[in-house]
């Protein structure tokens, strides 16, 4: 019974981690067509951001849920501005971009703050249940990636700057035929993505070991999520994240890791052969 | 008046291009100093480990600059930067091969990268030093290995802890052959040391996610947790582990934990004290020539010091070994080099003592184990000469010199 209870919160982790991973992502991607490679040098710069400002003796609550997501994001805004505005609808040359810069982030990372620094602990502890003590943490990623998803949703669908955000995505023309400056929408949007993907960066930094580097291991997933779930950001990233999070973690429970890995990889492939344009491409279509 | 007719013209204006093409060949043999191969990863993913390499490379050479050169010249190094890349290095270990000549080469981090350019300078016969350790295996005449093989580490490592902590291990382990191989040795020495391997899981090198591991060890409730995770991704496991509290519940041992020397600071001292670990080197050997060694290191680099781990220290000690059988054999000549390499000579090292065992080119060495506390390793036991078994089961080059492989060893 207790074994059961924790491979359930374990699943439930292993979803919301790939939602925190994915969401920004996803915004980026569903909203603009962008893909943006440097996808984990942005959730690396959220770690850093974390453990930096803590080593300033900075509360590392404080540190994660404001300061990551509020320097990324407005790094994100900077490289809008600079690199990803002359590349709209240029999908092949913004990826070569973005690869470029990813490198250019990891270099600088590293020439400024070395390639070794002390991380962060992981913070509340552990919880026992039954005979069994699973970290305190997973609580806290589990409702941050559900916070995120009522977020995005409540925004995009009550707010005035949702429907903004929603009419330039159907048809840019018409909502600039309609005064919207969408230019605005897209720095916006790639700002919050970026400050999405920094917060997500600040959540995983105590869970893992933060090097300039790191992003090489969380982008893989990142991307299998976001194109898994198609164009969709929250239905999509929610699809994606709840399958492949358990098939994955269902597989490691029941054989090991490799084979985990193994079943994500299967099955995206499989349901990208049969859904191309993602499961929103043909599932849930009219959500957002 | 003297005509110049145009057969003279000819000639003379072709003997001043000749001497204008011929000059700079004059003024590189003027500049005969002897070229030392560098190839460490100094970007990429392996950078925390190929930096520290070739910053202790560059400084042993220097070091022999210093103390008078090599048989009455200087040598300086020629570094290229493979960047974690498997088709640079044998790109760069073409060129330094057959473009720039070089002595003798230093370096390849992971065994992929070893295997990648070990053949290459087999074929063009130029000396090549490989101070990383490994999982064992390669047998070949033109490479010495100066690192540790899990034999050397496990088989020390395995019964001490056993001892301290009980006989029901559980192994987590990288997925690729140095993962497999190792935990194969664990297994043998736990066997060996009457205790039993209960479960052993393996990870490719991208996971990131522990969580359900953590709870499978919970389940099986072991005595020791040993561990051969490696790289970047592996660290959360480390991470979530204390994160779990399991760090007062079971006891972990590794023989990669600190290989390259990143892990100690990276981990907070509540995630990485009380791991033991054994290894070749520690920065903490409390002997005169390991503080003097460190203190030159300092001196050195007094900003931007290199993280010592045996990787850095190998290092040094691949380059000392081979100026000194340099001036021994008083040739650049591969053939009496490794004559003198082969001829059993004891090396006093930062680590301990260092001689080559000629049957397998691998070093027998001093092993440690040491406790980690506060970023430090605290040294708990020295063993003395350790020598390379594992390689030592699947080759002799005495017998077959011109053995060219990396033999998968197979302990089943």
């Amino acid at each position: 019974m207790d074994y059961t209870i924790i491979v359930v919160i374990e699943i439930l982790r292993a979803i919301s981690w790939l939602v925190l991973l994915a969401a920004g992502l996803g915004i980026i991607f569903g909203m603009m067509r962008v893909i943006n490679f440097a996808h984990g040098e942005f959730l690396m710069l959220g770690g850093y951001t974390v453990i930096m400002s803590t080593k300033a003796g900075v509360n590392i609550w404080f540190a994660m849920l404001v300061l990551a997501p509020l320097c990324v994001g407005l790094f994100g805004v900077l490289v809008e501005r600079l690199v990803i505005r002359f590349l709209y609808g240029r999908i092949l040359d913004s990826l070569l971009a973005t690869w470029g810069l990813s490198l250019l982030m990891i270099g600088g990372v590293t020439l400024i703050f070395g390639n070794t620094v002390e991380g962060v602990s992981t913070p509340l502890g552990a919880v026992d249940i039954g005979a069994y003590s699973i970290p305190a943490y997973n609580f806290v990623l589990i409702f941050f990636a559900a916070l995120f998803m009522v977020a995005i949703w409540g925004v995009m669908k009550f707010t005035r700057a949702g429907l903004i955000a929603r009419a330039t995505m159907q048809n840019p023309a018409m909502a600039e035929a309609l005064g919207i400056r969408t230019t605005w929408v897209y720095m916006a949007t790639f700002g919050i993505g970026s400050a999405v993907t920094g917060l997500a960066g600040g959540l995983l930094a105590p869970l893992t070991g933060v090097v300039p580097t790191m992003g090489v291991n969380f982008v893989g997933q990142s991307f299998i999520t976001v194109i898994t779930g198609g164009a969709s950001m929250i239905a999509g990233t929610l699809s994606a994240s709840t399958l492949l999070g358990s098939i994955s973690q269902g597989m490691t429970i029941l054989t090991g890791p490799v084979y985990g890995d193994a079943a994500l990889l299967l099955a995206a492939l499989v349901l990208l052969r049969l859904l191309p344009q993602g499961i929103t491409g043909r599932i849930f279509t009219r959500s957002l | 008046m003297t005509k110049l007719s145009r057969r003279r013209f000819l000639q003379s204006s072709a003997a001043v291009a000749a001497g204008s093409v011929a000059l700079p060949f004059a003024g590189l043999a003027q500049d005969d100093a002897i070229l030392v191969g560098g190839l460490h990863d100094l970007s990429g993913g392996l950078d925390t480990s190929g930096i520290p390499m070739s910053q202790i490379f560059e400084l042993a050479l220097k070091e022999i600059n210093d103390t008078g050169g090599l048989l009455g010249r200087q040598v300086k190094p020629v570094i290229y930067d493979p960047q974690s890349n498997m088709s640079l290095y044998s790109q760069y270990a073409t060129q330094l091969a057959l473009k720039d000549k070089v002595a003798v080469v230093h370096g390849g981090i992971t065994s992929a990268s070893r295997e990648t350019i070990r053949p290459i300078f087999h074929r063009f016969k130029t000396l090549y030093f490989y101070n990383t350790l490994y999982e064992g295996g390669v047998c070949d005449r033109n490479e010495i290995t100066l690192g540790t093989t899990p034999a050397q580490t496990v088989e020390k490592l395995i019964p001490y802890v056993m001892n301290l902590w009980g006989k029901k291990v559980y192994t987590v382990a990288a997925d690729y052959n140095y993962g497999h191989i190792t935990a194969a040795w664990f297994k043998r020495y736990v066997e060996e040391n009457g205790g039993e391997v209960v479960e052993t899981e393996f990870f490719p090198l991208d996971v990131t996610q522990f969580g359900s591991t953590i709870a499978k060890i919970q389940a099986a409730a072991p005595d020791i947790v040993l561990s051969a995770m490696v790289g970047t991704g592996h660290f959360g496991f480390y991470r979530q582990w204390a994160a779990a509290g399991m760090k007062s519940r079971i006891p972990m041992a590794s023989t990669t934990f600190g290989a390259g020397g990143s892990e100690p600071i990276i981990m907070t001292p509540e995630e990485g004290d009380g791991i033991i670990t054994s290894f070749g080197y520690y920065p903490t050997i409390d002997t005169p020539a390991n503080i003097a060694w460190k203190e030159k290191i300092a001196a050195a680099y007094p900003s931007n010091t290199p993280v010592l781990s045996e990787l850095a220290e190998v290092t040094w000690e691949g380059v000392m070994i081979w100026a000194d059988a340099v001036r021994e054999a008083g040739t650049l000549d591969r053939e009496p080099i490794l004559e003198v390499l082969e001829s059993g000579k004891t090396y006093d090292m930062p680590a301990g003592k260092v001689s080559i065992d000629p049957l397998t080119h691998h070093a027998i060495r001093d092993v440690y184990i040491a406790d980690l506390k506060d970023h430090e390793f605290i040294i708990k036991e020295k063993y003395e000469q350790v020598p390379p078994a594992d390689t030592q089961m699947v080759c002799n080059l005495e017998e077959d010199p011109d053995a060219n492989v990396h033999h998968e060893i197979s302990l089943n």
